[in-house]
């Protein structure tokens, strides 16, 4: 490779690099910090101003390439265009607002802020990495990495067996899946001779349909089926979410997520995007978004948690995620970003205010917790309550924006039974996400329960999210052309 | 560029509750007389309005456009014509005078309850102007979480179910609509319309008659859930008996017009043929409300529930008005919606006096209050007349011109609905009687203490209004006919293009009148 066509791989990958810059230099800076005593205060404000600052880089770098032509780099591993564009700045924001939330968290549930704050980088890279890969092997790579952040990331509260069974169990199935996709990867080798997505696109043209390349395909659907946690791939979730410390469930949900879906993206939309593929696997992916709306929020309804409440909750929104996959259109590739953005607000707000009411060893996640909220802690009453009816899809906020692209994105594909499911579907949420409410208002408080007192950093990451839930959901115009222009290659005409 | 009027008095009441949060919880007086001259500024702006407003025309007026989200060619579109204004001011006075009944039923809460009352407020009246159907589903929705909050914060002891039967049945609705919203935005794409959510657009459509039963069915559960036409009217008296006084007062006043507006609004001019077909249909279920209404509330031992039955059938007679397919039937209904909301409200704010100082609303605990209360009983007995359609006050001339109306399209109707208005008079006086006259049966009955200033200010303007409407309707009626005349003609020229076998709907001129348009010209069968 010659050293010009290497320094403009590494410009194209600016983004990346600094974020794995971070990693490294949060990593290293741990080393040399004070663990214990008057030191650890210093040690985890230096790691936290660190982490934001390079990812604030990031985003700018990730910026500076809005609008680029779209390229192939590192021969043709990895690309660079609106869509990666587009994701990368998403999973900056994700990794941002994570740090953002879990700041009070690592203090008060003493977790070293060096690796918790090193592995978040690490998965975002990760993320990253599967937005703007090209080649299927370089996507399978980038999926290990950031599960292998994510499995460790899940066990972090050693002491605790929730949690440890939380890890394990991810990693178990994580694990399985990924096999999934690697033997569909290896398939699809078999049948094409290649692993790079153009390449196979183009082949397929050629060869058209084969039963070996079906089943490629069906064990891709397989295996980011299981990382997007979409009916019936979804077993591991509730448990992984709800035992992983709170934190961490906040990351989860929405970066691991995302990162998903930019490979669905790049896969099904771009790779197998032809009509002669799509109508392949089109009605799977609406069987599998009907099967996840109804499952998550039915049985959503009957839980005794808040966090596996939610758990479930990031389940269905996947669903609909998924609705706009289905429709196969430009709209609904621009709405599955747009949705993707609104949920990481609406969720990281929710896994906030879950955090702080869990309180130390993030043990209150039951219902009857947040009975009285709203005379106890009025303000922070109100504002999981702006995150309930967001969830719940309630204009004006971003959770109804998203629905309503998503759901006319399917319309216009002539999907309207998926459209009607989802919007039936969203009925059903209202009671879960209702009850919430309504133990805050409407029951009284515990006699013992405190006010709580809320820290900057969580006050901030609750100001963010609230801000981008009724910004997304009042003007959902800007984003939204953004996120259009973003994929508008992957439908030209 | 003009003023925008409409913005100002849609948003004044949001940015009143923006400056609200900010005021201290403690300073209660404050906050309480900030919110209601918040709410008199903007009911003393849309008089404005109202004197502003051109009558003869069947335009929409004062409208206002801007780009809103580009990508989808949705646009803050809103507008006023003669059908809605006279349900905007009564939003814009009902809001007051919720707000003043609160003043000392809220114990608690004071700071939430006046920021929902003001929320309330913005999104009922942003629904009444919105001419961009994603404007109005926003604002449509929007209007449920307020209520929502109220009933479940100040509610009685069955709040929690009601709160979740009320947002269920209204979600459920809703969600139907959402999709019909988007199969027309679609649709108009598909005719080559471009991407658009506004209702003018959505006008030039060209529907197949299945089209639009199947849009009109979506439309139609939303609105009937909110009328509430039977047999979708389950969730009212639950949501009613719970609600604070001010939540009742708002949820008849304003809450419930929504339903019938939205008919107006949307399914007769969208789906003309489908509203011709479906509307014998629509007339049996309105007529089965009004009688129903009517027995069931005769035998409720709550007064409140008394009146959350009566306005079930109160408002059949209105939905009886709107899809007959005339003049006289449609302006008695839009003429209807604001009596019921003038006296159901007023029979509201009084069951919550009585209720404020005896903390029963069953009859059975009352009797002989005209000796112990006579000014109450005097504003009791007007606004009851008023109810049950006395001649010389307001129920009397909407019933009338219902009745007219209905007379028209189909005679058997309007005897039926004739029959509901006589059983309505028939549970009110037997309600009246068993409180009012009598012996003192219950010893805490005995010196209670007669209504104050405060109160007597609030029910002043409303029974003022209602003898106005009673004894010189032309004021509230004039500026509807142009409107209703034009709407009517929409829905006739269109309905037959679409289905040139109309039997339903036959429009025959209507007598003369003052400001009636003719429009003959429907076949009779």
């Amino acid at each position: 490779m010659e050293a010009a066509a290497l320094l403009e791989g590494t410009a194209a990958l600016l983004p990346h690099i600094t974020v794995l810059v971070t990693g490294l230099v949060v990593l290293v800076l741990d080393l040399f910090l004070p663990p214990r005593g008057l030191g650890q205060a210093g040690s985890r404000w230096a790691t936290e101003a660190v982490s934001l600052v390079g990812l604030a880089l990031a985003f700018a770098c990730a910026l500076a390439q809005a609008g680029d032509e779209p390229r192939a780099v590192f021969m043709g591993m990895a690309v660079v265009d609106g869509l990666g564009t587009f994701f990368n700045a998403v999973f900056v924001l994700i990794a941002a607002l994570t740090v953002l939330l879990s700041a009070h968290y690592v203090r008060r549930e003493d977790i070293r802020p060096g690796e918790y704050y090193a592995l978040i980088l690490f998965a975002t890279l990760g993320f990253m990495f599967v937005g703007s890969s090209s080649d299927l092997v370089m996507m399978f790579l980038a999926i290990e990495t950031f599960s292998m952040a994510t499995y460790i990331l899940a066990g972090l509260l050693r002491d605790t067996p929730r949690s440890l069974e939380s890890a394990f169990k991810y990693f178990m199935l994580g694990s399985f899946s990924s096999a999934f996709f690697l033997y569909g990867i290896a398939t699809l080798y078999g049948a094409l001779g290649t692993t790079n997505l153009l390449a196979l696109s183009q082949a397929m043209s050629a060869e058209g349909t084969s039963p070996l390349l079906l089943m490629g395909m069906g064990l891709l659907i397989v295996g980011l089926g299981f990382k997007v946690a979409v009916v019936p791939f979804h077993m591991w979730a509730p448990d992984v979410y709800e035992g992983a410390p709170t934190a961490v469930t906040a990351f989860m949900t929405a970066g691991p997520k995302a990162a998903a879906f930019a490979a669905l993206l790049r896969v099904f939309a771009q790779g197998f995007g032809a009509p002669a593929f799509s109508e392949e696997w089109v009605p799977i992916f609406a069987v599998l978004a009907a099967l996840t709306m109804l499952l998550g929020n039915i049985v959503a309804i009957v839980q005794q948690s808040v966090k596996r409440m939610l758990a479930y909750s990031s389940i269905a929104h996947a669903g609909y995620a998924f609705v706009a996959l289905v429709a196969h259109n430009a709209a609904g590739a621009g709405s599955i970003l747009y949705y993707l953005v609104a949920y990481t607000f609406m969720s990281l707000g929710a896994f906030t205010v879950l955090m702080i009411v869990a309180r130390r060893d993030d043990q209150r996640h039951v219902f009857d917790d947040y009975a009285g909220l709203g005379a106890t802690n009025p303000a922070l009453a109100a504002i999981m309550s702006l995150f309930m009816f967001a969830l719940a899809g309630f204009p004006p906020t971003a959770g109804f924006a998203g629905k309503f692209y998503v759901f006319s994105a399917a319309a216009q594909s002539g999907y309207y039974v998926l459209a009607l499911i989802g919007v039936l579907t969203s009925v059903i949420s209202v009671v879960y996400y209702a009850r919430v409410v309504i133990l805050m208002y409407m029951h009284e408080p515990d006699a013992e329960a405190p006010r709580i007192r809320l820290a900057p950093t969580s006050v901030a990451a609750l100001s963010v999210t609230a801000f981008g839930v009724l910004y997304l959901g009042i003007f959902p115009g800007g984003v939204m052309q953004l996120a259009a222009r973003s994929v508008a290659f992957l439908f030209p005409g | 560029m003009t003023w925008p009027l409409l913005s100002t008095v849609v948003f004044l009441p949001l940015l009143g509750a923006i400056v609200l949060l900010a005021l201290p919880r403690r300073r209660e007086a404050l906050m309480w007389g900030w919110t209601l001259g918040v709410m008199l500024v903007t009911f003393a702006v849309s008089v404005v309005l109202y004197a502003a407003f051109d009558s003869s025309l069947p335009s929409m007026q004062f409208s206002e456009q801007a780009a809103w989200i580009g990508g989808l060619g949705i646009t803050y579109h809103v507008g006023i014509d003669g059908i809605s204004l006279p349900l905007f001011v009564l939003t814009t006075l009902l809001s007051p005078v919720a707000l003043l009944s609160a003043w000392q039923s809220i114990p608690t809460k004071a700071k939430e309850f006046a920021v929902l009352m003001l929320v309330l407020e913005t999104s009922m009246l942003g629904a009444f102007v919105a001419l961009d159907l994603f404007l109005f589903f926003i604002f449509w929705e929007a209007m449920l979480i307020p209520m929502y909050l109220m009933i479940g914060m100040w509610g009685g002891e069955n709040r929690l179910y009601a709160t979740v039967k009320f947002i269920l049945y209204t979600m459920a609705g809703s969600a139907l609509m959402l999709v019909a919203i988007l199969a027309l935005h679609i649709l108009n794409l598909q005719q080559g319309g471009g991407r658009s959510f506004d209702l003018f657009d959505f006008f030039a459509l060209d529907l197949s008659l299945q089209q639009q039963k199947l849009l009109f069915m979506a439309f139609f559960l939303s609105f009937a859930i909110k009328v509430p036409l039977f047999p979708f009217h389950t969730w009212l008296p639950d949501a009613h008996t719970e609600a604070p006084t001010a939540g009742s007062v708002i949820l008849a006043g304003v809450l419930l017009k929504m339903g019938g507006y939205g008919f107006i609004r949307f399914c007769l001019p969208l789906f003309p043929a489908a509203a011709t077909a479906f509307a014998p249909l629509i007339s049996v279920l309105a007529v089965i409300g009004i009688l129903y209404g009517a027995l069931v509330a005769m035998v409720q031992p709550d007064i409140k529930r008394l009146v959350a039955y009566s306005s079930v059938s109160h408002l059949g007679l209105v939905m009886l008005g709107i899809f007959a397919g005339n003049l006289a039937g449609l302006q008695g209904g839009i003429l209807q919606m604001v009596n019921h909301g003038l006296t159901t409200g007023a029979l509201f704010l009084l069951v919550g006096m009585i209720y404020d100082r005896r903390h029963t609303r069953l009859i059975a605990d009352y009797g002989g209050l005209w000796r112990q209360m006579p000014i109450f009983a005097v504003f009791f007995l007007v606004v009851m007349f008023a109810s049950i359609g006395l001649p010389g006050l307001n129920g009397f001339v909407g019933e009338f011109l219902i009745l007219l109306g209905a007379f028209e399209f189909n005679r058997g109707f309007a005897v039926l609905a004739a029959l509901g208005m006589i059983l309505s008079a028939v549970y009110m006086l037997w309600m009246y009687q068993r409180v009012m006259y009598g012996e003192v049966t219950h010893e805490a009955n005995r010196g209670l203490r007669d209504l104050s200033a405060r109160e007597i200010t609030l029910l002043a303007p409303l029974v003022l209004l209602m003898f106005w409407i009673g004894i010189y309707p032309s004021t509230f009626l004039r500026p509807t006919d142009a409107a209703s005349a034009h709407l009517l003609e929409q829905v006739r020229s269109r309905a037959v293009l679409a289905a040139p076998v109309s039997a339903a709907l036959t429009p025959r001129p209507f007598p003369a009148g003052e400001g009636a348009v003719d429009h003959a010209g429907g076949q009779t069968p």
